[in-house]
């Protein structure tokens, strides 16, 4: 029981985060975001009276025509509910339910490849790219992390442990973008070995696309590993650190078990529930914590979005990616806490 | 924990922490050498491109020549030349000499002569190369406007000048081959026999002469391809410049960042921990809060609706790096508060106040050390980050927006590593301080880590 309401008071404060951020996220665009939508509102009217010719030649002259207009744009505003102030609390609700059943409406300016400007359709689009690229990382990094964390932490001291900490310790000052940068200036201008940008060249519909974009891949998975490994190695080193100290592994030692089955077998398996967490919280963190990575890289996933949202003012794109971001490191947040409690016994009686 | 004394004397012996130390004050003297020696204008011109023309455009540093067998021309600006006046009865002339000693293997990148003169009627400019192999090339001849009052006169000769190449052509019978297609820099700087760059040293003679010069004033430019410690980028900024003025600016965000973050986690984190119950319960909600929202995106929306202002931006880092450090404060807290000493101050009716900041915060204090110098990298790349992207503040020039620019100018593609690599490592440093503090303190502080 206990373990069930831990659970459900995770669950509701982390829905609570998931209103408080739309909710501040709403706040902080609101106010710009109704004159887009305004702007948008006439817009779509004034086409309406270009296509329907019979429309415009019904009118007397073009006074007729111009109180038309701004009567049904009137209407429309209305409709939307945007003769209230933003602020006012019916406004933020309504918004921020919208939200919530995603629906993210139209954006001002972005398409997706598509040509369809609703958000939910761009976001779509662009998620799995970032998946395939930043998971595929991520994985990859917490993969040589694990072995290379493990085998140093079980050899405090060694030349292996220095060298990896060293490591560690000097590329987590650098910072990946920047890095992204010498590795594009070496790798794809001063030695054409990989592409410089990301995109393939050729459209999906072609069979050696998935070449091509593996290819494409290569520069910036290089790039993430390269950067990512070392903090991922320190960390479980680390957890090593302390577990390789506890009585059983000197037990094991004693007698006589190989060190290697002592390492991954045994001292790997105590250092599981903190090491998982960090891979939840990662994973999900590989979403959302992209966005200058791509644009370094010019990779067309959600970083790339967010980036040219902002600096086109694409609000709706803006929320909608924002709030995409936060559901997902929410929930990764959750499963981490789920895990944790499932592989650390002492969770549940607490 | 709290000895002062021990922490200390291991820090002392820590070589990692030593060399962080050292880095730290290296940095530090660097931004006093900075605020002394260069003028805050010359930073507060930074985006501003007319107070950079005097320079080359995306110039390679000079220590480049070092390396390579041929030489890259400097660019130089020389000023306050030598200069001599004689009176005549019937004019004054003014003669202004400048040498060079080029070299270089290779012909400089143009040249040309700014000057700045105060005179009535039209005096005469002549512009004369004295050259290594005793040649002499008239190069100009030119009356400037006729003005009937004394007035100020400013005005810039290229090396492209119509009229020099004229009376370059007229030179022809000094070369032994043709100099018809050449330009004018390829004539001056050319050996007499074959065309090739002739070394040594060159005298360029200016003369003014006319009947009322009151003042004279000029500077030769000759354009080269490699200047500074760092170079110049596309915008013909001096990079050495922008790189030198963001370390302050870095280590101010850094620091104030972690020190504001690290002092009000500690404060909320102690306060939970020693107060608990209801007050620790739902202080620890608002900690979970901030602690799931994402940082990046929203400092990039709250950057781009509210305003640029780097203390705004100092602010909002604040906001979103209290969080770890009050996690960590409290369970620390929950340990301290049922020591004796806690209990004898409650019993002796202290205040609340009293006891978290005179007995439980000063047992933090080395962890609130370590985790300042650990957070200060995170404030520097995040700015960077922010500033990468566009959003940094323009009155404040950092490191992360000169690779701004150098991104938006294409200089990875371009291979103006010079513009790319600097800014980066500079970033790499100052975090590598801090984290090299950081990390020994913490491993001298916590005992988990201690071998």
């Amino acid at each position: 029981m206990g373990l069930k309401r831990y659970f459900a008071k995770r669950g509701a404060i982390l829905f609570g985060v998931l209103m408080i951020t739309l909710f501040l996220t709403v706040i902080l665009v609101g106010s710009n975001m109704d004159a887009i939508l305004k702007k948008g509102i006439a817009i779509q009217v004034r086409a309406e009276i270009v296509e329907n010719k019979d429309l415009v030649e019904g009118f007397a002259g073009t006074d007729e025509l111009n109180s038309y207009i701004s009567n049904q744009i009137e209407q429309r505003t209305k409709a939307l509910g945007l003769d209230a102030p933003w602020h006012s609390p019916n406004r933020i609700g309504l918004a921020m339910y919208k939200i919530l059943v995603l629906d993210f409406g139209h954006s001002a300016f972005l398409t997706s490849d598509s040509g369809s400007t609703a958000v939910g359709d761009i976001i779509l689009e662009k998620l799995p790219r970032t998946i395939l690229l930043f998971t595929t990382a991520t994985i990859i990094i917490s993969i040589i992390g694990i072995f290379v964390g493990a085998i140093s932490g079980s050899r405090i001291g060694s030349k292996t442990d220095k060298v990896t900490s060293a490591f560690a310790i000097i590329s987590s000052s650098f910072p990946v973008w920047w890095i992204g940068l010498i590795m594009i200036f070496t790798f794809a201008f001063s030695y054409s070995i990989f592409p410089a940008r990301a995109t393939p060249p050729i459209p999906p519909s072609d069979p050696g696309y998935a070449v091509a974009l593996l290819y494409h891949m290569a520069l910036p998975i290089i790039t993430i590993v390269l950067i990512g490994f070392g903090t991922w190695a320190y960390l479980v080193r680390n957890f090593m650190a302390g577990i390789m100290q506890e009585d059983f592994i000197f037990v094991k030692k004693t007698i006589g078990l190989k060190h290697r089955k002592i390492i991954f077998g045994s001292a790997l398996k105590n250092a599981a529930p903190p090491i998982v967490t960090i891979l939840a919280l990662s994973l999900s963190g590989s979403l959302g914590g992209a966005i200058i990575t791509e644009a370094v890289f010019d990779w067309p996933g959600m970083g790339r979005l967010y980036f040219e949202a902002i600096t086109l003012m694409d609000l709706p794109v803006i929320i909608g990616a924002t709030y995409v971001l936060t559901v997902f490191f929410l929930v990764s947040i959750f499963i981490s806490d789920l895990l944790y409690g499932y592989l650390d016994p002492r969770i549940r009686t607490t | 924990m709290t000895d002062y004394s021990e922490i200390k004397s291991s820090f002392t012996k820590s070589r990692i922490g030593l060399a962080g130390i050292a880095m730290l004050v290296i940095l530090v003297g660097l931004s006093v050498f900075t605020a002394i020696a260069i003028p805050v204008e010359t930073y507060k011109q930074w985006n501003n491109p007319a107070s950079w023309t005097e320079l080359p455009k995306s110039a390679l540093p000079i220590w480049i020549n070092w390396f390579s067998e041929k030489k890259i021309p400097e660019h130089k600006i020389l000023d306050a030349p030598q200069s001599t006046l004689k009176k005549g009865s019937s004019e004054n002339i003014i003669t202004q000499k400048f040498t060079v000693d080029y070299s270089y293997d290779y012909f400089p990148n143009e040249f040309l002569l700014q000057f700045d003169a105060q005179y009535s009627g039209s005096p005469v400019l002549k512009i004369t190369a004295i050259r290594p192999d005793q040649t002499t090339l008239e190069l100009l001849s030119t009356a400037l406007p006729h003005s009937s009052q004394t007035s100020d006169y400013t005005d810039k000769i290229f090396s492209t000048n119509e009229s020099i190449r004229k009376n370059l052509r007229l030179e022809s019978q000094k070369f032994s081959y043709p100099i018809q297609s050449l330009t004018a820099k390829e004539i001056i700087f050319a050996k007499t026999t074959q065309h090739e760059l002739l070394k040594g040293k060159y005298e360029f003679v200016i003369i003014l002469s006319g009947k009322n010069i009151e003042s004279f004033d000029s500077t030769m430019i000759l354009g080269g391809k490699a200047f500074g410690v760092i170079g110049t980028d596309e915008l013909r900024r001096d990079l050495a410049i922008g790189l030198l003025w963001g370390t302050p600016v870095a280590l101010f965000i850094g620091v104030v960042v972690a020190f504001g973050s690290a002092i009000s986690g500690l404060v909320f984190g102690v306060y939970a921990g020693y107060k608990g119950g209801k007050t620790d319960e739902s202080m620890m909600r608002l900690n979970d809060v901030i602690y799931a929202l994402p940082a990046l995106p929203f400092l990039i929306i709250l950057s781009v609706t509210t305003s640029n202002s780097i203390f705004l931006l100092i602010g909002f880092l604040m906001l979103f790096g209290w969080v770890g450090i009050a996690k960590v404060s409290r369970s620390i807290s929950l340990q301290i508060k049922t020591r004796q000493f806690v209990d004898a101050a409650k019993t002796m009716g202290q205040k609340d106040s009293k006891i978290i900041f005179c007995h439980i915060i000063p047992q933090i204090m080395p962890y609130a050390l370590a985790s300042i110098a650990i957070s200060v990298p995170a404030a520097i790349t995040t700015e960077a980050g922010l500033s990468f992207l566009g959003l940094g503040d323009p009155t404040y020039p950092t490191w992360g927006q000169i690779l701004h620019d150098a991104k938006s100018h294409g200089a990875a593609a371009r291979g103006l590593w010079w513009w790319i690599v600097p800014p980066g490592v500079m970033v790499a440093i100052t975090g590598l301080a801090f984290v090299f503090i950081g990390n020994s303190l913490e491993s001298i502080v916590n005992p988990k880590l201690r071998r």
